[in-house]
């Protein structure tokens, strides 16, 4: 009888945990207000080739593919990575950054590179 | 040839470490290659899949489809490690007890197989939808397959297979009395950093927007997207650049799984402790 209360006990204990863990992730919540910015991708190039951003604000990048092919928008400076299909657009957000200039490019394409400068 | 070469060697690098680590954690378990090969099959065909739908699941969830997608399979990789590790807490002895006993741990070895060959798959999965989308991509821009992407890309699966080799090869190396604790321990570090790699998705994709600040910038030191770094990314979880809210959910996933491993440990454990 002790032996199953225990059982119990500590299947409640584990669902408390869980369920408490997974609720502070969850509840982080939605958007906030962000410098928007457009790129398309075309003959292998971006247009622009340079997107400019103030500091210390959050960014969303929004990409079209207008490539003959699928393309990987990625940037290990700003840490995302995104499958972006032939003809489609895609959006990435970036967390505020420092001043500085940081490179991005098509990961299946690597010659196609483009920045993000920030004064 | 070469930019097959380089994107074949990278996926099947990421994805290798992981096998590699999991062939370790396994040894001894009868028929686990052919779990193992299982998970990797339906991995490749999992990638396949996904590679077809891109399109359609880069649109579900207002246009986060493809995150929240990379997030949850994370996310579920994650439970399947904790799982293992939780069932290994609970009947590790058992299990060594019946392997030495009689070389053969029949039902419950193949339980545990099960959640890892899970892993491997979304490993498998994970990497593999990149290699396909891109080699696909090449394939059709160029009119066809070249047979230059043919070799660069099995010179990469070969190079990124000899990384699953070497881990395996090196892991086996550790002394028995040590395994089960340094297998666990990796288990864990393994799932923890898949934790903050599902939150980095979310937070690509705005879902997740709490605690953004920057903790530490260590990428002077080691970028995570040089090799060695992307194999302590894998391995370890390591971020150049990490968010407030990875390494929270990070140490959470830590600690959760030690807890529960604690929680559900087998009741002879228990007992020697509380004497």
């Amino acid at each position: 009888m002790t032996e199953l209360c225990a059982f119990h006990r500590r299947q409640f204990l584990a669902f408390l945990l869980i369920s408490s863990t997974a609720s502070l992730v969850a509840s982080a919540g939605r958007a906030e207000d962000a410098v928007s910015l457009s790129i398309t991708i075309a003959d292998h190039k971006f247009d622009p080739a340079e997107l400019h951003a103030p500091a210390g604000r959050a960014i969303e990048i929004h990409v079209k593919n207008l490539n003959p092919i699928v393309s990987e928008f990625e940037s290990s400076d700003l840490h995302f990575e995104k499958i972006i299909p032939v003809g489609k657009e895609g959006v990435v957000y970036v967390r505020p950054q420092q001043p500085g200039r940081y490179t991005f490019f098509d990961d299946f394409h690597r010659e196609t590179q483009g920045a993000l400068v920030v004064p | 040839m070469l930019a097959a070469l380089v994107i074949v060697f990278r996926e099947v690098f990421e994805a290798g470490l992981i096998v590699g680590i999991v062939m370790a954690v396994t040894a001894g378990v009868p028929r686990r290659g052919l779990w193992v090969s299982g998970g990797v099959v339906a991995g490749v065909l999992g990638a396949c899949l996904v590679a077809v739908f891109t399109g359609g699941l880069s649109e579900l969830i207002g246009g986060a489809g493809q995150e929240v997608f990379n997030a949850g399979i994370l996310g579920f990789a994650v439970l399947m490690l904790t799982w293992h590790n939780v069932w290994m807490s609970r009947h590790g002895r058992e299990l060594v007890a019946e392997l030495r006993a009689a070389g053969e741990a029949v039902v419950s070895g193949s339980k545990s197989l099960f959640a890892l060959a899970v892993v491997v798959a979304i490993a498998v999965l994970r990497e593999g939808s990149e290699v396909v989308l891109f080699l696909y991509g090449v394939a059709a821009a160029q009119g066809g397959g070249s047979w230059g992407m043919v070799a660069g890309g099995g010179v990469g699966l070969l190079l990124g297979s000899s990384v699953c080799l070497l881990t395996y090869l090196g892991l086996i190396t550790i002394p028995t009395r040590y395994l089960f604790s340094v297998t666990s321990a990796l288990i864990a570090l393994l799932a923890a950093g898949m934790a903050a790699q599902a939150i980095a998705f979310l937070e690509q994709a705005n879902i997740v927007t709490a605690l953004d600040q920057t903790v530490w910038d260590t990428s002077w030191l080691l970028s995570d997207s040089s090799f060695p770094g992307r194999a302590l990314h894998t391995l370890i979880g390591y971020v150049d650049q990490p968010t407030a809210m990875q390494v929270v959910v990070y140490a959470l996933t830590l600690a959760v799984i030690t807890i529960l491993m604690k929680l559900f440990a087998a009741p002879q454990t228990q007992r020697a402790r509380a004497a």
